[in-house]
């Protein structure tokens, strides 16, 4: 990059440029900040676009961020920036890259399939709607996801996860199946794991030690019950990622769930 | 003339309507209130308040009540100040209590309050994120020295680590209550409740039974002036070693256990014959000064293959000046115990009028020892009225790194704070002799009530911590600056090295 | 001009509070970098700022003097300016004294007057001081920061300096011309501080001599921190987070000599049942550092970077409460907060990943020293007094009186 005589700027505040070609309408949001990018996102979509393309994307944050619309789909190419798809009511989002912190922040619905990592903190909150990480994710995944009524929210991380993956989860399916990784070494989950676990249920390709899971958790084999309800999601997420499903269910699941759906009715006394 | 002019503090109320005449409470009082004549007739002369009729009357028919009884109003000659005068114009004698001092001198750590993250930094979840309350209780190097271990790593090099520090699950420990003062069976209950709680307690001077045997890893056997029941068996099977110097109801005074206290298992315990009385003289007559103590301390090291020997003093006015002094004597922890420590008998006029609060002490030994540099040299353990989780987190936040609980861990047991253990007739069978009432105490209830009283604390206090935005006891202790005073002075606030709320 | 001096410490009567944003940037070849890759990590990380503060470290930026000790200098007016110089030329040979290079930026306004110095101890004087040269150096910062009205030491080290300021660090490293710069390690910050202190020496990085500390977070542990450090004779007048982690390193790595590793580890303690867990001797030896560093424990959340001459070490909290991301393309480390830096100043690395909690990320730079500074011999006052500017008396001003 040479240099220009002005203050080098992360971001330009302009607006992004925009192409429509057939069906498809291609943002160009290499170097333009986040909120003209995201405008000309929601824009778009009131003007009736389905299908955005946003390309040089790199950490634009809230990118679907709020965005309630069905059968729209966008493309991201780059590294999404924080909070991807927060309180997202709908959409489909695909990331060609990493995704960084908070993706799928209290999320309501829609999918957001990340063919990459992502970050910290990752479904917080969320509600409903599918999650699909390619590869490894950090500390606090899935940390309180919660189903009400017909909304069960999913994440499936085809990598592995650091501590608390699946903290204070209270519903929801979380799984985590250790395989696209770049830390061979690693175990599939840091410690913590399902700390606070209240509701829902987390299967992981394989075993874990039981001093890694939370307090509140049981760990049991999945059976054929819980298969029964794994297979759609992992055919879901195996065409989603392009990955061989029968050697993703090569190995036997282990089911996480709470012992109770209220852990801590006993340590709170009136006085 | 009456044979006296004090008239019963209390009055014993029975609704005979609902009264089944069972004579439970007759049974149940151990200061023989009741008489029984078709139904039972109490004398309130003899009641104590300690409601153990009134907590097992199956008709819940008994109400005890202050006796309503009017003296002309007078603020200065107060009715406890009349009572004593004639008290000891009857007796000539010198006025016996027990239990720590309940008069209201100010209580610091009710003008303490905690901090709170909001915003700029996270509160942490303590149900579900680590919540860390392991504490070492030692004498700490200042540094560690590593050395290479040839494959990359370090490992400690010769003598470069912390040596002879006792593990605690939590920062709490119980208090020194001698096998005496209190029954076998409140030992029993205190050691398994210290062995499954991963914390300690204290012998006090009184020997250690063999029924504690296998609790031993978890008792602190302390050495006092009477030396009862020390001898290098003693010495080789505690955790570690207390010398007690002084005690917070009772500073500078001896102890005194009456011979009729002295029954064969006492009697084997403290390896001193059955009915004669066991007197701890005031001062350690090996002790007459700092050098002498240093003597000690390291006599019984050699004496126990170097186990932590911690000294317990009671905090009185010049008590950094003695706390440097006990840490450079080579002490690996310091008990503090405040004016407010309880006792299983004291002079009155002592309890009351000497030492100085807790909270000030653990505040200038803190502040002492690290002006001294030497505060990684000794553990802190502070006393002296410690009655919530609450106070324990402001004692450590002042700068403590353990909180020792003796009358709250009697209070869980069932002792209801009437301030009569010197007459050795606990209803509630805690600080007896008498057989029928210390089988009131089953040991394995007893250590239960521990355990939850100590586990709840515990839970209080990561709370606490979690609203701090720490997940380690180390992070808060002597973290003044997580603590603000409201309506203390500011000399006051200079003393203790914490700010005004606002500020 | 009155000599209002804007004292460094007044700027905290108490605790700052604020977060922030970093990175670092580390050739481990040496090869040397242009600043604009580390003003472009941070404008793209520019609203994890509030524009009250920006900064850059740069190592090996000055070839032509490696083997001087280069004074960034702040000054709030002329008179300060010449009082420091008369210093210089009493006890300094100086063999170069130039402004900064700077250039107008529309939004930094309140500039000090910035002038960079190129020195050595003068050679009589040093041996009369029968002290090593960084500790005279040390003392001198020492007594410009505490004794001169309105002047301020920026950094002291060889072939470093700091460029720092109230701003963006985008527009304070156009200001500063860092692009004419080139360095084998950087290291940047954005500032989000919750109070203004407006004072360009209260911006980031915090330096002494060589030695240079960012940090985002806020370390709830910042009581006792503070505390356990006066016992070994620091005073932490600055109130910032940061000042309490650069004298925490001083601690441990100088005064301790403990690896930095170790160090790292007593920072960003392991939780005791992961020590619980360790075969025998680690875990005896991490049950030691816990038991004996427990009041150096930075509890709360934090990312930090420590640079010097020989790299830079970057390090999280134990349960990862603040961002941190590296990667790694060849011989070139590089962290930040967020990932969308990297990718600016690395088209395609070969690793990204996320360091563990408490796991230190270390660059070392071929051939340079290892760690840290030259050996001080100062009291621990004496460095504190280096930075802060709060004592009254040292021998320089005996010297002059």
């Amino acid at each position: 990059m040479s240099y220009t005589a002005a203050v080098v700027e992360g971001y330009s505040d302009v607006a992004p440029q925009v192409r429509r070609d057939g069906g498809v309408t291609t943002v160009d949001a290499r170097g333009v900040y986040y909120r003209r990018v995201n405008e000309t996102v929601r824009q778009a979509i009131s003007d009736g676009a389905t299908h955005l393309v946003l390309t040089g994307v790199n950490g634009q944050r809230y990118i679907g961020t709020g965005v309630s619309a069905h059968g729209v789909r966008i493309d991201v190419h780059g590294t999404a920036g924080n909070d991807l798809g927060m309180l997202m009511d709908g959409p489909m989002i695909e990331v060609f890259g990493n995704a960084q912190d908070g993706v799928g922040n209290t999320m309501n619905a829609g999918t957001i399939v990340v063919h990459g990592d992502a970050g910290d903190v990752l479904g917080y909150g969320m509600r409903g709607g599918h999650v699909y990480i390619r590869g490894d994710v950090g500390y606090r995944v899935g940390i309180h996801m919660k189903a009400y009524e017909n909304l069960v929210p999913v994440l499936v991380c085809g990598g592995k996860a650091r501590d608390f993956f699946g903290e204070y989860m209270a519903g929801g399916i979380a799984v985590l199946l250790g395989m696209n990784t770049q830390f061979p070494e690693e175990p599939v989950a840091g410690s913590f794991l399902g700390a606070g676990m209240h509701g829902g249920v987390i299967y992981v390709r394989g075993t874990v030690e039981p001093w890694r899971c939370g307090k509140e958790v049981g760990i049991f084999e999945a059976t054929e019950e819980d298969m029964a309800t794994l297979v759609p999601l992992l055919r879901d997420y195996c065409s989603a990622m392009g990955m061989d499903f029968d050697e993703v269910t090569s190995q036997p699941f282990t089911r996480l769930a709470p012992f109770s759906h209220r852990p801590y009715g006993k340590l709170y006394v009136p006085l | 003339m009456p044979g006296t002019y004090i008239q019963p503090e209390f009055r014993v109320k029975i609704d005979y309507d609902k009264c089944h005449k069972c004579g439970r409470c007759v049974q149940q009082c151990g200061w023989g209130v009741y008489s029984f004549n078709e139904r039972p007739i109490p004398d309130d002369s003899k009641c104590r308040a300690c409601h153990r009729c009134v907590t097992f009357c199956p008709a819940h028919c008994i109400t005890i009540e202050k006796n309503a009884l009017a003296y002309k109003d007078n603020d200065n000659w107060t009715v406890d100040a009349r009572k004593a005068i004639w008290r000891q114009a009857e007796t000539g004698g010198v006025l016996l209590t027990s239990m720590g001092n309940p008069r209201p001198y100010p209580r610091i750590f009710d003008h303490l309050l905690l901090d709170a993250c909001q915003v700029t930094n996270p509160s942490i979840d303590p149900l579900r994120e680590p919540m860390e309350l392991r504490t070492y209780l030692g004498r700490k190097p200042d540094a560690v020295s590593v050395e290479a271990d040839g494959a990359g790593g370090y490992r400690l090099a010769p003598n470069g680590g912390m040596t002879a520090n006792i593990q605690l699950d939590a920062p709490i420990i119980f208090s020194p209550m001698s096998y005496g003062s209190v029954s076998l069976n409140v030992h029993k209950s205190l050691a398994m409740a210290a062995q499954r709680l991963g914390t300690l307690m204290n012998t006090g001077e009184g020997g250690l039974h063999a029924d504690l045997y296998p609790y031993q890893d978890r008792v602190i056997v302390q050495v006092a002036s009477g030396r009862f029941g020390v001898d290098p068996e003693y010495l080789g099977r505690g955790a570690a070693i207390e010398i007690k110097i002084g005690q917070g109801a009772k500073p500078g005074i001896g102890g005194h256990l009456p011979g009729e206290k002295i029954d064969k298992e006492v009697s084997s315990t403290r390896m001193i014959p059955q009915g004669t009385d066991a007197i701890s003289p005031a001062p350690h007559h090996d002790i007459y000064s700092i050098e002498d103590l240093r003597q000690l301390i390291y006599a019984l090291k050699e004496a126990s293959g170097y186990k932590p020997v911690g000294v317990k003093i009671a905090a009185v006015h010049n008590v950094a000046a003695i706390a440097s002094g006990i840490v450079r004597a080579g002490a690996d922890y310091i008990y503090l115990d405040g004016f407010r420590g309880g006792t299983g008998a004291a002079p009155q006029v002592i309890r009351d009028h000497i030492g100085i609060p807790i909270e000030v002490a653990i505040a200038v030994v803190d502040q002492r020892l690290r002006d001294e540099g030497i505060r990684n040299h000794a553990s802190i353990v502070a006393a002296g009225s410690i009655r919530s989780s609450a106070d324990a987190a402001k004692a450590i936040a002042l700068g403590a790194d353990v909180v020792a609980i003796g009358s709250a861990a009697l209070m869980a047991l069932g002792c209801h704070l009437c301030q009569s253990c010197h007459t050795g007739c606990c209803s509630w069978g805690l600080t007896t002799q008498k057989p029928e009432l210390t089988r009131r105490l089953d040991p394995e209830w007893g250590a239960e009530r521990l355990v939850n009283l100590v586990s709840a604390w515990s839970h209080e206090i990561q709370e606490i911590l979690g609203a701090l935005g720490v997940n380690a006891i180390e992070s808060l202790r002597g973290s003044r600056e997580r603590l603000r005073s409201v309506g203390l002075d500011a000399q006051m606030n200079a003393v203790l090295g914490v700010k005004p709320v606002g500020m | 001009m009155t000599a209002q001096r804007p004292r460094y410490a007044e700027e905290a009567p108490y605790k700052i509070h604020g977060g922030c944003g970093l990175m670092g940037l580390c050739d481990e070849s040496g090869t040397l970098m242009s600043g604009e890759d580390a003003i472009l990590a941070m404008a793209i990380q520019h609203d994890r700022g509030n524009g009250l503060g920006g900064g850059f470290a740069g190592y090996g930026i000055y070839p032509e003097f490696p083997d001087h000790f280069a004074f960034h200098m702040m000054y709030h007016d002329v008179r300060a300016k010449e009082d420091a110089e008369a210093l210089f030329d009493e006890y300094f040979v100086v063999d170069l004294a130039e402004p900064m290079p700077t250039r107008p930026v529309k939004r930094i306004t309140d500039a000090p007057l910035l002038w960079r110095y190129f020195l050595n101890p003068h050679p009589r004087k040093l041996e009369e001081a029968e002290s090593s040269a960084e500790d005279y150096v040390v003392k001198a910062v020492m007594t410009i920061n505490a004794t001169v009205d309105g002047a301020f030491v920026a950094s002291s080290g060889k072939n470093m300096g700091v460029f720092k300021g109230v701003g963006y660090p985008e527009e304070i490293g156009h200001y500063f011309r860092l692009e004419e710069y080139a360095a084998h390690t950087w290291t940047g910050h954005n500032r989000f501080p919750t109070n203004t202190p407006g004072w360009w020496g209260g911006a980031h990085p915090f330096a002494l001599l060589d030695w240079t500390i960012v940090h985002n977070g806020e370390i709830s542990s910042y009581g006792i921190n503070s505390r356990y450090l006066e016992t070994f004779g620091y005073k932490c007048t600055l109130g910032t987070d940061t000042e309490v982690a650069a004298y925490l390193f001083d601690l441990m790595l100088r005064r301790h000599k403990l690896p930095l590793e170790l160090a790292c580890k007593a920072l960003a303690s392991p939780l005791w049942e992961e020590i619980d867990r360790m075969p025998a001797a680690e875990r005896e030896l991490m049950r030691s550092l816990r038991a004996v560093y427990g009041p150096a424990m930075l509890n709360g959340p934090f990312a930090i970077v420590l640079g010097f001459n020989g790299g830079m070490v970057a390090l999280n909290d134990r349960i990862k409460l603040r961002p941190l991301v590296a990667a790694r393309t060849g011989s070139v480390v590089m962290v930040a907060s967020e990932e969308s830096a990297i990718r600016a100043v690395m088209d395609s690395p070969d690793k990204v990943w996320t360091p563990k909690a408490g796991e230190p990320t270390v660059a070392r730079v071929a051939g340079m020293d290892w760690p840290i500074h030259g050996d001080l011999h100062l009291s621990p006052t004496e460095v504190s007094c280096a930075v802060t500017g709060t004592e009254t008396s040292c021998d320089f001003e005996e010297a002059r009186a």
